[in-house]
């Protein structure tokens, strides 16, 4: 009962309090959740360079640059881990960027709404395979019909290319990257599926009244419209790309070294954090791992901000025109 | 539905309360999991009162835990240093359990059975010898058919007590494996593919001809892959089996605070890639009650638990190696 009293009471008060409390409260709260993810970051950046700390002090700027790494006599090195990190993720954009666009542009534009349904369904149901199976896949599926049939094929009409010269053992920097691809494809699919979407139809309709094609109308209403989103789903495949681990380690090799072919075993940051940190015994050994974890931080956001750069010079008069 | 299953839930927290009993963590080592986690099953039976809590988490994280004392014991596949250990906060022993062997396993036309030496095996893993019909190797396997085939080899790529092993072999027939790679959970290999985990390397070997790698003996058993014979101390080709690597834990030096290696070991049965592994524990145990029971179960596994060992493809401790153990665990003060 006093419930109630206090409520009614209190009701007119509130109304009157609503504009200048409510919203600034919002507003904080708001602010307090955007926040948290940036300090999550620095938290996360602040971590590993504290549990590197030993790493930095020894090896200063060289760690980035040697090729070394020999847990027994405590020299380590990144360059080969950020060769593997950034060739095999560029692999990955170069296979699932066209497959992933070209399929949002099916299902938005050309697909029947049966059809639709269901391939969005396994794209879907793509995105939920664990990383794990899709390495066992990869292990015993992928990389022998590599080893067999594609490897070979691209050797024989590309192989005056030094990317696709030398032994093929099916492991290697390709066949990671192809796995990659395979990962990434949902993400790319699915958030270029929503941006096509959101295309206003009378874009389309516009360019139907003209005489356009369908092809001209979904290149020049369509993917021209879209173009900054899709890129902004392109560089959130490559955040992903940059940080697989499992399925990547189970067909990438695992070499540290920097080698031309394509055909050759390779390795990634994230990749040799995952296989060694649980038997490290030695600090520094511990502590070049965390400095890697840094280093992969480190190249997530340098590659990112690359990507927004490049995304201001290529898409700003594209934006201006809409 | 819901409140009465939260009900059922609260008696059981309040019987598992009112039971009192006694939670022992530990953490460690990956390879002997499967025989703790049954000695631990068994061990339920004979003493209802405790439960034990093992998390595999490698022995790096075993040692690092035990030192940090978050932990009631560790496990570690390898001794550790005397660097590592200069940082316990007091004395931690190191009680051998069981060991394990690491087998040659490789893919050739027929898989013939091969007959390898540890030098010829450290030229191959230093990528000096490339090919199947290498002289050296021919001259082993005199009346083996070996191909003109590229020899690639496959090491893991996850720290591992099976790449120590190995490595530590290595390292003590051939002084150029040593200076170059050297013993350790994972070394800057000079040649071939990494793959992860037993299954990774076998899969890898299995699938790509031409191939040479390791894995552990149980994993090789079960899963029937070819394995090479190894010529050991005593000029012996020896077929990795539980009871040359029980031979080999009987003929090797085995020191006062057990941080041995068992590899080469002079037997003339002795399987010569082999290695133990190790539960840490504090002579000084802090807890009293805690102390004695978990005195109680190394006790029950030295007794009782080496006996399940070979079921799981485990070699048990020969009899008076356990009794020198038996002889450590009564040192234990709680």
């Amino acid at each position: 009962m006093t419930g109630q009293t206090r409520a009614s009471f209190s009701r007119p008060q509130l109304t009157l309090s609503r504009r200048p409390v409510g919203d600034p409260i919002f507003k904080w709260i708001t602010l307090l959740m955007a926040l948290s993810v940036f300090v999550l970051i620095i938290l996360v950046g602040y971590e590993l360079a504290y549990g590197s700390r030993l790493a930095l002090r020894k090896f200063g700027l060289h760690f980035l640059t040697s090729s070394d790494w020999d847990p027994v006599n405590e020299q380590f090195g990144a360059l080969p881990f950020i060769f593997g990190t950034l060739v095999s993720s560029a692999i990955a954009l170069v296979i699932a960027v066209p497959l992933s666009v070209g399929t949002a542009v099916y299902l938005t534009e050309i697909a029947p709404p049966g059809i639709r349904q269901v391939l969005t369904l396994f794209i879907e149901l793509l995105a939920a395979v664990p990383s794990v199976i899709l390495g066992l896949w990869g292990i015993f599926v992928m990389v022998p019909w590599c080893r067999e049939h594609l490897f070979p094929a691209l050797r024989g009409s590309l192989g005056f290319l030094p990317l696709f010269k030398g032994p093929i053992y099916g492991v290697s920097m390709l066949a990671g990257g192809i796995i990659i691809s395979i990962m990434i494809l949902p993400i790319i699919t699915s958030v270029s599926r929503e941006i096509l979407r959101s295309v206003p139809g009378l874009q389309r309709e516009a360019a139907f009244a003209l005489g356009a094609t369908r092809w001209e109308v979904t290149r020049i209403a369509v993917l021209s419209y879209a173009r900054k989103g899709l890129f902004g789903a392109v560089v959130l495949g490559l955040g992903r790309a940059l940080g697989e681990t499992m399925a990547v380690t189970m067909v990438i090799g695992n070499r540290p070294e920097i080698a031309a072919s394509l055909f050759a075993p390779g390795y990634t940051l994230a990749s040799v954090v995952a296989n060694e940190f649980t038997e490290a015994t030695t600090d520094i050994y511990l502590h070049s791992l965390f400095e890697l974890g840094l280093v992969l931080l480190g190249v997530t956001v340098l590659v990112n901000a690359l990507a927004q750069l490049l995304l201001k010079t290529f898409a700003g008069p594209g934006v201006k025109q809409s | 539905m819901l409140p009465k299953s939260l009900a059922i839930l609260g008696i059981l927290i309040a019987q598992h309360v009112a039971s009192g009993q006694m939670l022992i963590n530990g953490a460690g080592a990956t390879f002997p999991y499967p025989i703790y986690s049954k000695w631990f099953d068994e061990y339920a039976k004979v003493d209802p009162s405790v439960r034990f809590n093992y998390q595999s988490i490698g022995s790096g994280g075993g040692q690092k835990q035990i030192l940090a004392q978050t932990v009631d014991f560790g496990a570690s596949d390898g001794p550790m240093s005397d660097e590592n250990l200069a940082k316990a906060s007091g004395q931690l022993l190191h009680l051998p359990t069981v060991a394990g062997a690491v087998v040659v396993t490789y893919n050739i036309p027929d898989a013939p059975k091969l007959k390898i030496d540890g030098p010829v095996l450290a030229d191959i893993f230093l990528g000096k010898i490339t090919k199947w019909n290498d002289p050296r190797l021919r001259a082993l396997n005199a009346g083996v058919r070996l191909p003109d085939n590229d020899l690639i080899v496959v090491h893991r790529s996850d720290g591992s007590g099976t790449s120590y092993i190995f490595t530590d072999y290595l390292s003590v027939v051939s002084k150029e494996w040593e200076t170059r790679a050297g013993r350790n959970t994972s070394v800057k290999w000079p040649a071939g593919l990494g793959a992860k985990g037993n299954e990774g390397v076998a899969g890898q070997v299995k699938q790509l001809p031409g191939t040479i790698g390791y894995v552990e003996l149980a994993y090789a058993h079960q899963n029937k892959l070819a394995v090479a014979d190894i010529k050991n101390a005593s000029g012996n080709f020896i077929t990795p089996s539980l009871d040359s690597v029980t031979e080999a834990l009987a003929t090797a030096q085995i020191p006062e605070d057990f941080r041995f290696s068992m590899v080469n070991a002079p037997g003339e049965k002795a399987y010569p890639i082999a290695g133990a592994t190790w539960l840490l524990v504090y002579a000084q145990q802090k807890e009293s009650a805690k102390g004695q029971k978990l005195v109680e179960f190394l006790n029950w596994s030295m007794n009782k638990g080496e006996s399940m060992a070979a079921s799981l493809d485990y070699a048990p401790l020969p009899a008076a190696v356990q009794a020198r153990v038996l002889e450590r665990i009564k040192t234990i003060k709680y």
